[in-house]
């Protein structure tokens, strides 16, 4: 079976975010950018799929401005096969990003589409399993274990409480939590052989999908200052704290 | 406007995240619940209670014993039809539903809200909770998810709500449960514990992080939690998890030990009341942040702690 991995190109995950002095937003100018780190999980899910000799092709897919061609190259490098490009300069939001990709499965039919749980940078969570409402396929969103058998995907999931297991019939929407594997860095020769893989490009209107914002940021604040505390000689002090606070009698 | 809510329950009981859930709704208008589930007639009648609620729904059936979004998402829409608002609380089945209905209903969802500053504007955390937005939605319905730690939890009893059974569309066939492994703790649950003691990679191995963290955790009435770097280390299982992508928590006392305050671990506890580090490196972050830190080996300063309260 073909797998889709959609990957998006955020704020590298040990950048600590400015927000801009005007309230418009995080200031990433100049800010070392990265592939999603649930994204990276999802490719290398799917290039074990390939490697057990489930998977048959790898696409890439992201949406954004033309550096996102860097991000494509990276999962190009890990291991997928082509990639494809919809170029966008302004943000396009969760419900945007799962119509375009719905298209996009409509044309290649994949038998699995892997996505990251979130992206670290609007921390939203939805765009896995709005695809798999557009496209009527069933979830299996923050997965820890992915096993494919026949015609069906068995994916155990990261809940509250611990894990729980369900069964999914295939084609089907898997979304990745942190524990499912260890992604692997790209080799140089691998990173030059990336080079040379196919990336088409594409915008939102190829596939007649309207992204038009459906919602407006009217403002972004920093959160709340914690005061400074004060650090305490020793224990005693620690247990008269506790004390006065009501949590030790 | 009216909202629906879905309830999320365990055992026969409403979860705590519903009750707050419950609270953000009622900012927006008119509360009605959706109950859905297998043997749920118990639950109906407790939710029915909640103070502030009107009608619940009640989709009583074997589709939707463990909350299946293939399944609970068109009952859902077809409730849409007479609501104009969907909140779920932010939990992982709150946040696996919900997505699954905004987009069915053609709506952008507003994951995990802060506050509701009017009937469209809300603000949400972004960036690991380092930037807060205040977002409009343009929306004719509403699809939200509530962060249970920033809301006040609505009263369990008072309210005199009027029970409606539905039936939904049953099994859409598309995907079936298999098992669940839920860990066992007798301590607190930790999104809604008071107080939480949670330790960190530096307690190098699992029985370190029994020997050390839980007997004062038992002290204090705690519950235990643990960075990411502890659960990757297979000290405690994940769901033990504080940060981004664990557990959003926000008790009155956090007590974070040998933890280094990165800021994917500070996304998941930067709101409790007062939080207490201990930790041998004096320039660990986690100290920009604690109102009372305490520089030591954790080895030596948590069972001393430990005997003298």
């Amino acid at each position: 079976m073909k797998v889709l991995v959609p990957v998006k190109r955020v704020i590298d995950y040990n950048v600590k975010p400015r927000v801009k002095m005007d309230g418009t937003g995080v200031d990433l100018a100049n800010v070392k950018m990265s592939m999603n780190p649930f994204d990276e999980i999802a490719v290398e899910e799917a290039i074990r799929l390939k490697e057990k000799g489930v998977a048959t092709e790898i696409i890439a897919v992201s949406i954004g401005e033309q550096k996102a061609q860097e991000t494509l190259r990276t999962a190009l490098a890990m291991g997928a096969d082509r990639a494809i490009l919809i170029v966008s300069e302004t943000e396009v939001e969760p419900l945007g990003v799962a119509k375009l990709l719905a298209k996009i499965v409509e044309e290649e039919a994949p038998g699995l589409v892997i996505l990251g749980k979130q992206a670290i940078d609007d921390d939203s969570n939805q765009t896995g399993q709005m695809l798999a409402a557009l496209t009527g396929r069933p979830q299996g969103t923050f997965a820890s274990k992915v096993e494919v058998e026949g015609d069906m995907v068995k994916v155990t999931r990261e809940v509250d409480g611990g894990l729980e297991t369900v069964s999914l019939k295939t084609p089907a929407i898997v979304t990745t939590d942190l524990r499912l594997n260890e992604p692997r860095y790209a080799s140089l020769p691998n990173i030059m052989k990336a080079k040379s893989k196919p990336l088409a490009q594409k915008t939102p209107a190829d596939y007649g999908v309207d992204v038009t914002p459906r919602l407006k940021t009217l403002k972004v604040a920093e959160p709340p200052k914690r005061s400074a505390g004060i650090k305490v000689a020793d224990v005693d002090e620690l247990v008269a704290k506790l004390k006065a606070l009501g949590v030790a009698a | 406007m009216k909202t629906l809510v879905w309830v999320e329950h365990e055992g026969g009981a409403v979860k705590d995240a519903t009750l707050s859930a419950i609270t953000a709704a009622s900012k927006l208008g008119e509360v009605h619940l959706l109950v859905a589930g297998e043997g749920v007639g118990g639950v109906a009648d407790a939710a029915a209670k909640i103070a502030g609620v009107g009608k619940v729904h009640v989709a009583d059936g074997a589709a939707y014993a463990n909350a299946l979004p293939e399944n609970v998402a068109p009952l859902v829409v077809e409730l849409m039809g007479h609501h104009d608002a969907f909140v779920a609380p932010a939990t992982a089945n709150g946040k696996n539903i919900a997505p699954r209905v905004a987009a069915l209903l053609d709506v952008m969802q507003i994951s995990e809200i802060l506050s509701v500053e009017s009937e469209d504007s809300f603000t949400r955390p972004t960036y690991a909770g380092n930037a807060i937005a205040t977002v409009q939605s343009s929306d004719a319905k509403k699809v939200i998810t509530v962060r249970a730690t920033a809301f006040e939890k609505a009263a369990r009893e008072g309210g005199s709500g009027s029970i409606e059974a539905v039936s939904g569309g049953g099994d859409a066939g598309l995907s079936s449960f298999v098992g669940a492994e839920i860990s066992k703790s007798e301590r607190p649950e930790l999104t809604s514990a008071k107080v939480i003691v949670s330790g960190g990679r530096a307690l190098q191995n699992g029985e370190n992080f029994h020997a050390i963290i839980e007997p004062l955790a038992d002290k204090l009435g705690a519950a235990v939690g643990a960075s990411r770097a502890a659960v990757d280390a297979g000290y405690v299982p994940n769901d033990y998890q504080v940060g981004q992508t664990g557990k959003i928590v926000a008790p009155e006392v956090y007590v974070a030990i040998g933890i280094s305050g990165a800021i994917q671990h500070l996304a998941g506890m930067k709101d409790s009341k007062t939080i207490i580090a201990i930790n041998k490196d004096e320039e660990a972050p986690i100290f920009q942040v604690a109102d009372y830190g305490l520089v030591g080996d954790l080895f030596k300063v948590v069972p001393e702690l430990t005997s003298k309260l």
